[in-house]
């Protein structure tokens, strides 16, 4: 679930931090950069690992911070396609279920995880009065047993794919700004995930 | 800012964890950002298998699996979930039945139910 990504960047130390421990300074101007942001292409970043290489302060003309190459790696969230996570499921439409990672009241971890109808387990139907999928158990009878997918139930699923869009601001069109709009409400990375397999789905179907 | 390896390991739940614990305790005051994805990461991760886990028992969890043919991400996902049945098997393990036979199987999770605490 969790890898460790190795960058490369320029920071830069404000002059009233020369005095502390340059480790330290460097260490919280990178978490306060990348925790909790998504990076194109790498994931949602968590908190610095370890730094590899400390270069050498330079100070350039007109400012008198410094700035320091470092190497570092920092974890990431960034499941593999086909790891199965378990999350805890935040609200049905008819279009799929909506999944987040350690869901409570103040927040989660990640929210964007979301499994099409397609992936559901084979017979699924939406119950529109109630707002939550069900899946038709067929029992040894003939008949078929309801299971229904609560809100709030943890649920475990296989990651099918990952999605990366590029959200940074572009200078929106003369002519209507309507692709910008529409451009904020994607989110940076978002997953889908499937629960057709035997195993996946709410923990409490297979106890 | 330049990504030189976007994949130089794979980290355990187990490592994220401790990691987070660690930075937890020492952090004097960190910013509103980094306060809120270390919190809430580790309450995600104190509900899963790992936060009752240790160094010791990973180790000797992964020396068990030695003789088993599994992946690195194979290995990873038994020691993330913890499974204590066939079915969770079926979908931690690709083909699991066709690699290994069924006592195989009962001596996986043996060693999974004998080396990572409940």
């Amino acid at each position: 679930m969790f890898v460790l990504v190795a960058m490369k960047d320029l920071v830069e130390v404000k002059p009233w931090k020369f005095a502390e421990d340059r480790v330290d300074t460097v260490s919280s101007e990178l978490n306060k950069k990348l925790a909790n942001k998504v990076i194109h292409n790498v994931g949602l970043c968590i908190s610095l690992y370890d730094i590899t290489l400390l270069g050498d302060a330079m100070i350039y003309p007109g400012k008198g911070s410094c700035h320091v190459k470092v190497e570092f790696r920092f974890i990431a969230f960034r499941p593999f396609v086909d790891e199965v996570i378990l999350g805890e499921v935040r609200s049905c439409c008819p279009e799929g279920v909506n999944v987040s990672m350690g869901f409570d009241k103040k927040g989660s971890m990640f929210d964007d995880v979301f499994i099409p109808a397609d992936y559901l387990p084979n017979p699924s139907r939406f119950n529109r009065k109630d707002n939550l999928w069900v899946w038709e158990y067929p029992t040894e009878d003939g008949g078929s047993a309801d299971l229904a997918i609560y809100n709030g139930e943890k649920i475990r699923f296989r990651v099918i794919s990952e999605t990366f869009v590029d959200c940074t601001p572009t200078t929106p069109e003369l002519a209507g700004s309507t692709a910008a709009v529409q451009e904020e409400s994607r989110s940076p990375y978002s997953l889908t995930g499937s629960v057709s397999e035997a195993g996946l789905g709410l923990l409490s179907w297979w106890q | 800012m330049e990504v030189l390896d976007d994949q130089s390991a794979l980290l355990s739940n187990f490592e994220v964890f401790s990691i987070l614990k660690a930075a937890k305790q020492s952090k004097k005051h960190s910013h509103q950002n980094v306060a809120t994805i270390v919190y809430e990461t580790s309450s995600y991760l104190e509900k899963t298998a790992c936060s009752k886990q240790s160094e010791e028992a990973v180790t000797k969890f992964l020396e068990a699996l030695r003789n088993f043919k599994l992946t690195k991400s194979e290995k990873l996902q038994l020691l993330n979930h913890r499974p204590t049945s066939h079915v969770e098997l079926h979908f931690l393990i690709a083909e699991s039945e066709e690699r290994f036979g069924d006592e195989d199987l009962q001596k996986l999770l043996d060693i999974v139910e004998s080396n990572l605490p409940e």
